[in-house]
C-alpha cells in the first residue's frame, strides 16, 4: 500500500532569480542566480548534490533540449542530471523528481531546478508551441488566453454570473496580484494598478483584456531537497517538508466528451482531491494558510479558488470581491504577486512558487510576510483548461 | 437505349462579398474609370479557399447528403487549381467520401475545361461527378479584377434519375487568344475587348451552335434558354441576337458572383436549371480556344431535383465585407507584416497525414463499439471506456449538425483573417471537439449557434508551398 510522500522530504535551501525582461542575462546567468542562493541557503557545497531535475519549456526558443545546458550552467559534475517538460507544470514537476529520489532512498541530497529565457523571441508574449504531427492535421492554433477566455461563457451560464460580475472579479485577481507585487524585489512588476485602468485594458481574448494575462518573463527557481533526518543533521531547525505532489493529466475527457462543462478545470480537482488526501488535509478552506496558483490569467485564479475548494462552487466571483484571497483576507493568495506580477518564465514557474511558500512558512517573507502560516499551496497548470496538466504541492512546517 | 444525364447539380459561391464600388473607390486615384464598372457585389475567396475547397463545397450540395457510393469518377476542372503536379481531383474526391476506386481527373489550361469535361463525362457510361470550380485573380486596379469572382458548380452525370439529359452537342477548336496566362503567372493578359466580342465570340460561337442544333435536330426557336459565359459584358446578348434566339439569356451572374472562370459556364447551368420547366431546353456554350456547344433537355424529374442550397441559396448566403485590402490580402496582393508568430514551420508531415487519411479527409469520427461514444479524433482506446479503437467503426461528421458550446475571437494568435474564431463545437452525435469557425460576421457567434461543416484550408505552409486542409465550422447561413 502506498503512503504518498508526506513529510518523507524536507527541502534545504531554494534559490530565486529576479523575474523579469532579463536583458542581461541568458539562461545559464539565470540558472546561476537562483542556485548560489540555494546552495547557501541549504549550507552545502555543489559536490554533495547527487541526482538533479532540469525543468525548461520551450527548449526550441532559449535554452535548448536535454539536461546538457543545466549541467553545463552549473558544472553539475558527472551526476545524472534529467531534463522535465511538462508545459507550465514544468516547474513543480521539477521538483517532484528531485522528491522523489530523495524519498525512494536512491540519493540523500537532489536539486530541482527550473529556467525559462522568454525574452529572447523578439516579441512579446508565447510562441506558438508545436502540437505535434497528428494534431497539427486538426486542431486549431489558439493562443494561450484564447483557450482560458472560453472558461469565461461556460462558468457564467451555469453561474448565471453577469458579464459586469465575472469582469469586476477577474479585474480584482490582477489589481490583488500587483497590490502584492509592489513587496516583490524579485517581481517582474512592482507596480500597483488601479481597477480602472485594469478593467478598462485593451481586449486581448474576451473577456481578457490586457492586465487579466500574466507577464512573459525571464527567470529561474530552484530547490534543494533532502530527507529530514539529513536536513536536522546538517543543522536546519525550522522544518518545511513537502506534504504532498500530485499531478493530473488530461486523457482527452474534457475536449472529446461531454461529460464537461468547462465551467471549471478537471485535471486541477482529481489533483487536490489526491494532494489534500496525501497531506491529510481535510477542509482547505481552514487548513491552508496560504496559496500561489496558476493565474496565467484572471479567469484562471477565478475557477482555481473553486477547484481547491477554498471557494464553493458558483462563490468565488463573490469571495474574490469580498478580498478573501487579498493580503489581508482570510486565504491569501498570490502573496508574492503571482505569475501576474512575479511573472511567468514557464520552467521556472512551479518552483518560484514553492520559494514564496517555503519563505513565509519561515518566515522570511521580508515586507510581504504573512502572519501564522503553517500550510501553503502551489498549484500549477500546463496547457488549457480544457486539455492540460494540473501540479499541486503541499508544503508545510514538520 | 437508358437514359443518360445529369442526375443531381448544386454550386457554391464563396459568402465573402465586396462593393464593387469599394474597388473602385481604392483604385480611383489611378483608374477613376474603373466607376463605370462599379455595381453590384463580387464574391471573393477567403484566404482558406481554393479550387479544391469550393468543388468540395460544390460536389456536396449537388449529393445533397445522398450516398457517394454510385460515383464512379471525379473530374475537376479549373484554371486555378493549387497544385500543378498533385492531382487536385483526388483531394476532393477524399474529402467528400468517394469510395478509393473512384477514377479521378483535373482538367484544367481553358475557360472551356469546365463544359469540356462534362460533355466528356455525358459521352461516356460512367456515373461522373463533373466539378467546375475556379477563382481567377485579376491584377489590381484591372477590369478583371472588379469583374470576376469565384465559385463552383458540380454535376453529377448518370443513368439514375436523370433531370437534364443531353440532346445534341458540338466542339470547335482552333486558336483564337483572346487572353493568355503562362503557367507560372497569377493574372491575364488579355487583348483588345472589342476584337475578342467581334471576331471571338461573334463569329466562333454561332458556328458551333449551329453544329450543335444540327446535331440534335433542332432550330434554334426549339430552344427555350440560352446560357454563354463571358467575361465581356454584353457578350451573350450580342450572339444570341446575331443566333436570332428569342428565349432568355441566362443571367451572367454578375451581382453576388462575378466572372468564375472555367466554371462560370457550370454555374449558370446550375442556375438555369434551378428554375428550368420539364421539357425545355438548354443551349450551353463554353468557350476558349474554340468553343463547347451542349443543347441538355429538362425532364419531368428536374422539379424534385433543385439542390439544397445551390446558385441562388448561395448568392442570398452573402456575408458583406468592407475591405478591399482584405480581398487583396487573400488574393496574395499584398505582403503585409503579419509579425514573427506568423513566422512558424507551417510543415506538414506526410506520412502522418497518409497515416491519419481516413479520419481527417472524410472527417470519420469513431463510434465505440463498447459503449456508443461518438469521438474525434480516433486515438488508441476510447475516451470513455478505455475499449480499443479496433471496435471503432466510422461516423462522418462531416454532415451532421452541430452547435457551438464556446467561442472566442483570439486576436493574438497569427490568423491570416483575425481574429480567429475558436471554440467547442457539440455534434448531434455527441462528439465533441475543439474546432475553428470560419465566415464568422462582425457580430460574432453565440453559445447554441447552430453550425455546419466545410472543407478549407487548414494551414498554408508559404516556405514550401503546401497547403494542409481540414474541415471547420462555420454558421448554417451567413450573419
Amino acid at each position: 500500500m502506498a503512503t504518498g510522500i508526506k513529510d518523507k522530504v524536507a527541502i534545504l535551501g531554494m534559490g530565486c532569480s529576479k523575474f523579469g525582461e532579463r536583458w542581461d542575462a541568458g539562461s545559464p546567468e539565470l540558472m546561476k542566480e537562483a542556485f548560489e542562493e540555494a546552495l547557501a541557503d541549504a549550507g552545502i557545497e555543489r559536490k554533495q548534490i547527487e541526482a538533479a531535475w532540469f525543468g525548461c519549456w520551450g527548449d526550441g526558443i532559449n535554452v535548448g533540449n536535454s539536461s546538457i545546458p543545466a549541467a553545463m550552467a552549473l558544472r553539475l559534475e558527472g551526476i545524472p542530471v534529467s531534463r522535465v517538460e511538462n508545459m507550465c507544470a514544468t516547474g513543480t514537476e521539477a521538483l517532484r523528481g528531485a522528491t522523489y529520489a530523495v524519498a525512494s532512498g536512491a540519493v540523500d541530497i537532489a536539486l530541482a531546478i527550473g529556467a525559462e529565457k522568454l525574452k529572447d523571441t523578439g516579441f512579446g508574449g508565447l510562441p506558438p508551441p508545436f502540437k505535434g504531427t497528428f494534431n497539427d492535421l486538426w486542431m486549431p492554433m489558439g493562443s494561450a488566453p484564447a483557450g482560458f477566455a472560453q472558461l469565461a461563457p461556460y462558468y457564467r451560464s451555469k453561474y448565471g454570473t453577469s458579464k459586469e460580475d465575472l469582469k469586476r472579479a477577474i479585474s480584482h485577481v490582477s489589481w490583488k496580484s500587483h497590490q502584492n507585487g509592489v513587496h516583490s524585489p524579485k517581481a517582474h512588476f512592482q507596480k500597483a494598478v488601479s481597477m480602472e485602468t485594469i478593467m478598462s485594458a485593451p481586449m486581448i481574448s474576451d473577456p481578457l483584456g490586457l492586465f487579466d494575462c500574466s507577464g512573459v518573463s525571464d527567470g529561474s527557481a530552484c530547490a534543494i531537497v533532502t530527507t529530514p533526518e539529513i536536513a536536522r543533521a546538517l543543522g536546519k531547525k525550522d522544518l518545511v517538508t513537502i506534504k504532498a505532489l500530485q499531478l493530473a493529466t488530461s486523457s482527452g475527457r474534457e475536449t472529446q466528451t461531454n461529460d464537461w462543462d468547462g465551467s471549471y478545470v478537471a485535471t486541477t480537482r482529481v489533483a487536490a482531491a489526491r494532494a489534500y488526501q496525501e497531506a491529510g488535509i481535510t477542509d482547505p478552506k481552514t487548513q491552508v494558510s496560504l496559496s500561489e496558483v496558476h493565474d496565467c490569467f484572471s479567469i484562471t485564479e477565478l475557477v482555481t479558488m473553486e477547484d481547491l475548494g477554498f471557494s464553493d462552487d458558483g462563490r468565488a466571483v463573490f469571495d474574490i470581491l469580498d478580498g478573501r484571497y487579498d493580503r489581508d483576507g482570510a486565504m491569501p493568495c498570490q502573496i508574492d504577486g503571482g505569475l501576474k506580477c512575479f511573472g511567468h518564465p514557464i520552467g521556472a514557474s512551479g518552483l518560484r512558487m514553492a520559494y514564496e511558500v517555503y519563505n513565509q512558512l519561515l518566515g522570511r517573507a521580508g515586507e510581504r510576510q504573512l502572519s501564522n502560516t503553517t500550510i501553503g499551496m502551489t498549484h500549477n497548470l500546463g496547457g488549457v483548461p480544457y486539455q492540460g496538466i494540473a501540479a499541486i504541492s503541499v508544503l508545510g512546517l514538520v | 437505349m437508358t437514359d443518360f444525364g445529369i442526375s443531381r447539380f448544386g454550386a457554391y459561391i464563396p459568402r465573402l462579398r465586396l462593393e464593387r464600388a469599394a474597388i473602385a473607390a481604392a483604385h480611383g486615384w489611378m483608374a477613376p474609370g474603373l466607376k463605370g464598372q462599379a455595381r453590384g457585389s463580387r464574391a471573393f475567396t477567403s484566404w482558406d479557399e481554393d479550387a479544391i475547397t469550393m468543388g468540395v463545397e460544390a460536389a456536396r450540395d449537388a449529393l445533397g447528403g445522398s450516398d457517394v457510393a454510385w460515383v464512379k469518377a471525379v473530374r475537376l476542372a479549373s484554371t486555378s487549381l493549387p497544385y500543378a503536379d498533385l492531382q487536385n481531383a483526388a483531394i476532393v474526391a477524399r474529402a467528400i467520401g468517394a469510395a478509393t476506386g473512384v477514377a479521378t481527373s483535373d482538367a484544367a489550361g481553358s475557360q472551356r475545361a469546365g463544359t469540356s469535361a462534362l460533355l466528356q463525362a455525358l459521352k461516356g457510361r460512367e456515373t461522373t461527378m463533373v466539378i467546375g470550380s475556379d477563382n481567377p485573380i485579376g491584377k489590381p486596379a484591372s477590369v478583371q479584377e472588379i469583374s470576376f469572382g469565384a465559385g463552383a458548380a458540380a454535376f453529377v452525370v448518370s443513368d439514375r434519375d436523370v433531370v437534364a439529359r443531353l440532346v445534341g452537342s458540338a466542339t470547335l477548336s482552333n486558336v483564337f487568344v483572346d487572353h493568355f496566362r503562362s503557367a507560372d503567372a497569377t493574372s491575364d493578359y488579355g487583348w483588345e475587348e472589342r476584337w475578342v466580342r467581334d471576331e471571338g465570340y461573334a463569329k466562333i460561337v454561332p458556328g458551333a451552335v449551329k453544329a450543335a442544333l444540327a446535331d440534335a435536330q433542332l432550330a434554334i426557336g426549339d430552344i427555350q434558354h440560352f446560357v454563354m459565359p463571358s467575361y465581356l459584358k454584353g457578350a451573350a446578348d450580342a450572339v444570341a441576337k446575331k443566333l436570332k434566339f428569342e428565349g432568355s439569356v441566362a443571367s451572367g451572374l454578375e451581382d453576388g458572383v462575378g466572372y468564375a472562370g472555367a466554371a462560370h459556364a457550370l454555374l449558370m447551368l446550375a442556375a438555369t436549371l434551378e428554375k428550368a420547366q420539364p421539357g425545355e431546353r438548354i443551349l450551353l456554350v463554353g468557350f476558349g480556344q474554340g468553343a463547347d456547344v451542349l443543347i441538355f433537355q429538362a425532364t419531368d424529374a428536374i422539379v424534385a431535383a433543385r439542390p439544397v442550397r445551390g446558385v441562388a441559396g448561395s448568392i442570398a448566403d452573402a456575408l458583406p465585407t468592407d475591405s478591399y485590402m482584405r480581398m487583396l490580402s487573400f488574393a496574395g496582393g499584398i505582403e503585409a507584416e503579419w509579425g514573427m508568430r506568423s513566422e512558424k514551420s507551417g510543415k506538414t508531415a506526410l506520412t502522418e497525414q497518409y497515416r491519419s487519411a481516413d479520419q481527417m479527409e472524410g472527417f470519420n469520427a469513431g463510434r465505440c463499439g463498447s459503449c456508443d461514444t461518438v469521438q474525434f479524433p480516433q486515438l488508441q482506446y476510447c475516451v470513455r471506456c478505455h475499449a480499443p479503437s479496433e471496435q471503432f467503426s466510422n461516423v462522418p461528421l462531416r454532415d451532421e449538425q452541430a452547435e457551438v458550446l464556446t467561442s472566442t475571437a483570439d486576436w493574438l494568435t497569427y490568423h491570416p483573417s483575425p481574429p480567429l474564431w475558436v471554440g467547442f463545437v457539440r455534434f448531434d452525435s455527441g462528439a465533441r471537439m475543439l474546432m475553428e469557425m470560419v465566415d464568422i460576421g462582425k457580430q460574432g457567434i453565440d453559445t447554441g449557434a447552430k453550425l455546419r461543416m466545410v472543407y478549407r484550408i487548414k494551414e498554408k505552409d508559404r516556405q514550401r508551398g503546401y497547403n494542409r486542409y481540414f474541415w471547420k465550422s462555420t454558421p448554417l447561413s451567413a450573419v
